[in-house]
């Protein structure tokens, strides 16, 4: 080290430093990929197989089946009232408990229990929630609905609290000395605040939520999912194609409003 | 004005603000204020100087208890309101209206209703939600705003005004409550020194037409000396001047601010 | 006085303003009536849902601890490599298609466009489709499961590289040009130094979320722990299940722990 000192600071040698802790997590990075495909036995020489099936099961995607239109516009309205459903009562709910979570406006005791509930609303994936729904309330959409509700809770409540937790506390001290009562401090001072963020947490989660409507369906909660899953099952590709381009679709288009939605709040 | 008509003449000899044996510890056993005691009655105007941290702001703070204090009282028109909580500190914090020195308005707010933030202690929440005010407050508002000279700014908002705008919009807000006394925390700090003078006209001129007793918090001695009736300089806890800015003289000052350079 | 105060009226929003929101307001209203009224619920199901819900918590008690080492661990470091293999690969694949979608940098709209719907696609289709779909491709196990992540994190991390990339200063770029360095030293001394801090932030947030997401795709077969997941939801072993939820939030934890713990020390 003191020789690499004395070149650069003396020598004028290099006048770039030679950085060796990037170096070094470079080279760990690249034994890292040789050891982690080691173990998945992920190989160039499978890889390459599977290509000329990607090939064959591409082939089969061509050309689109839409015949069965019926039964995809169905599903899609389905996976839509799911993901309707999910994020109102998951925005109503999580408005309430991202402001108990919020550290600046509430007490430990009251934060502490809304923030393990939102940390638990986390860490599943949607999916395992999806699972355990449809075990408990069985097949269907209700199962989805739930699921996406406790995700909805767990996204939106969490950034919801961390806005409140930035805004400015000047005006909310200003309304506490004018004694406005605590629900028209939150209105006044708060709300205005978190208001835009707010609603682009929401419609985020829309678009979310539409996503994972057409997923929670794979384990039997309802939705597009299902009819998907049952397509790969039976190798019945070119309607799967029709599935996955109305899915994309439908995302785009719900991105669209979302967007038109955001202008208006403005 | 309006205020004038429902506090008739009467009732104005009984406002006041008495401050007794105000104690405030943050640190127990280290207390940054230490047994404060003054009134002020009817127009007079009175300026708290002092350098910073030595507890100007948390003496301003304590007289609504946004800061509670270890121990002492206050009375605002004869009500004690370091026994109260609740409700009834809401209730009795209309009574008492605050600026401050960063105008703490609600930047995404009009002007309009930033100014009826001041009215929010009256009017319950789901009206104040929906924006449903009462006439005679929306009246109110417009008058003040009038006689700010911001009645053309009504629907801009708040994060559009310049700095002295603001604090108009923050005393206007202040106003609005129809308060018994006015607090000003460092009301001219943010402010160039043209706003300064026409910010501490104004808080003056209210304080007459208004019959409210006037506490400033003020760094700037020179206006403390030329707009306040009395001045209490506050120096390691306890007040060391309180009299006339006329008989401040510079072994005063030396002794609130301390060192002697910078009077030269 | 009362003369011109008679004149003023305050409203808060203008009519314009008030029937866009309140379209927008009856719009979700009538979404949310009809999809209520005609989704297939039966409330006797939901009535039922917390009787069911603490059946099964029952069942899954007392955990069967033991079976941690038997069957949990390897599937879990399984798991932890799919997510990271995939990140990488993601990155690997995201940081061409970003740089393809910025248009400060790539000055040919086509192509802009090109980048875009790539990375929408991937974006758009959920991580399960993805799993389906390579798993139909490699077969099951853990080589579908690291293409999956890898092609499902491009989308999120050539979004995000794009945007910092379109944000950066061109001040540099400019001086750098007019220097005459060829194209790629122009990125990599010009472009690179100002989007380094945003990439690894963005490396370390989708590699967090991939932790999360690689636990499940196994679900459909693509490897990791979900298969045993899979395999203990099919045998009714809810003991075992307890124990796997377990093990996955807690290594979720972690992993969110030591992500914030990096971002504080490096970032």
């Amino acid at each position: 080290m003191a020789g690499i000192i004395e070149k650069t600071t003396v020598g004028h040698g290099n006048p770039f430093k030679v950085n060796w802790w990037v170096r070094f997590a470079w080279a760990a990075a690249f034994l890292y990929v040789i050891y982690a495909a080691n173990y998945l036995d992920v190989s160039w020489v499978r890889f390459i197989g599977g290509l000329s099936n990607g090939a064959d099961f591409l082939g089969e995607m061509v050309p689109v089946n839409f015949s069965r239109w019926k039964l995809l516009v169905g599903n899609l309205v389905e996976t839509v009232e799911i993901a309707v459903i999910a994020s109102a009562f998951g925005i109503v709910f999580s408005l309430p408990i991202g402001l108990l979570a919020a550290r600046n406006m509430m007490p430990p005791w009251i934060t502490w229990p809304a923030r393990v509930f939102i940390a638990l609303c986390r860490s599943f994936h949607p999916v395992i929630f999806a699972i355990l729904f449809v075990k408990a309330v069985g097949f269907g959409p209700l199962a989805g609905i739930l699921t996406l509700i406790f995700a909805s809770i767990g996204f939106i409540g969490k950034l919801f609290a961390e806005a409140i937790e930035e805004i400015s506390l000047k005006p909310v001290e200003a309304l506490r000395a004018s004694g406005a009562p605590f629900i028209s401090i939150i209105m006044y001072a708060v709300v205005p605040q978190v208001q835009n963020r707010f609603i682009g947490f929401s419609s985020y989660q829309f678009d979310a939520n539409l996503r994972n409507s057409t997923m929670v369906g794979i384990v039997g909660a309802g939705g597009i999912g299902g009819t998907l899953f049952a397509a790969f099952q039976r190798f019945d590709y070119d309607f799967l194609a029709a599935i996955l381009i109305s899915i994309i679709g439908l995302v785009m288009v719900s991105e669209c409003i979302s967007l038109q939605i955001k202008k208006v709040f403005q | 004005m309006m205020s004038d008509q429902n506090n008739p003449v009467g009732t104005h000899a009984k406002r006041s603000l008495k401050i007794e044996n105000l104690v405030k510890e943050y640190v127990p056993g280290k207390p940054i204020l230490n047994g404060i005691s003054f009134e002020v009655k009817g127009t007079s105007s009175v300026a708290i100087i002092g350098a910073s941290g030595t507890g100007k702001s948390t003496l301003i703070r304590c007289v609504n208890k946004l800061i509670p204090p270890t121990s002492g009282n206050v009375y605002v028109s004869g009500e004690n309101i370091t026994k109260l909580t609740g409700k009834e500190l809401r209730r009795a914090r209309r009574k008492i209206g605050m600026v401050f020195q960063e105008f703490n308005l609600v930047e995404r707010l009009s002007v309009m209703e930033n100014v009826l933030c001041g009215r929010l202690g009256y009017v319950a929440p789901w009206r104040a939600w929906m924006r449903k005010y009462q006439t005679e407050d929306i009246d109110l508002a417009f008058e003040l705003l009038e006689s700010i000279g911001l009645v053309d700014f009504a629907h801009q908002r708040a994060d559009s005004l310049s700095g002295g705008q603001r604090q108009r919009v923050g005393i206007a807000r202040a106003i609005m409550q129809e308060p018994h006394v006015l607090l000003a925390d460092e009301p001219t700090s943010s402010l160039d020194p043209k706003t300064s003078v026409e910010i501490m006209e104004l808080l003056l001129g209210l304080s007459e037409s208004h019959s409210l007793p006037l506490l400033i918090n003020i760094h700037d001695v020179e206006l403390a000396k030329r707009y306040t009736g009395r001045v209490i300089g506050l120096a390691n806890g306890g007040i060391v001047y309180d009299g006339s800015p006329a008989g401040l003289s510079n072994e005063n000052l030396k002794e609130i601010y301390g060192g002697a350079s910078w009077l030269e | 006085m009362s003369e011109i105060i008679a004149t003023h009226k305050w409203e808060r929003f203008t009519f314009r303003e008030r029937m866009a929101r309140f379209a927008v307001f009856l719009g979700f209203a009538i979404a949310l009536s009809l999809s209520i009224s005609t989704v297939e619920v039966i409330p006797e199901f939901l009535y039922d849902a917390p009787t069911q819900a603490a059946d099964l918590l029952v069942r899954m008690w007392p955990m069967d601890f033991a079976y941690y080492p038997q069957g949990i661990h390897e599937a879990m470091l399984e798991t932890l490599h799919i997510a990271s293999l995939g990140t990488l690969l993601a990155i690997v694949m995201a940081v061409p298609v970003g740089i393809m979608a910025a248009n400060n940098i790539v000055h040919f709209s086509p192509l802009n466009w090109l980048a875009k719907l790539i990375l929408v696609s991937s974006r758009s289709v959920n991580s399960l489709v993805w799993a389906l779909l390579f798993v139909a491709i490699f077969g099951p196990g853990p080589l579908a499961g690291t293409v999956c992540i890898g092609f499902r994190s491009v989308g999120f991390v050539g979004k995000l590289f794009a945007e910092a990339l379109e944000e950066t200063n061109p001040g540099p770029v400019e001086a750098l040009t007019a220097a005459g360095a060829p194209w790629f030293s122009v990125f990599l001394k010009g472009y690179w130094p100002q989007v380094a801090p945003a990439f690894w932030g963005i490396f370390l947030f989708r590699w967090d979320i991939n932790v999360r997401e690689s636990a499940v795709i196994g679900l459909v077969g693509a490897g990791g722990i979900g298969m045993v997941l899979d395999t203990a939801l099919n045998l009714f072993y809810w003991d075992r299940v307890s124990v796997i939820l377990l093990s996955i939030f807690a290594v979720v934890i972690l992993a969110e722990l030591l992500v914030t713990y990096i971002r504080k020390r490096i970032i």
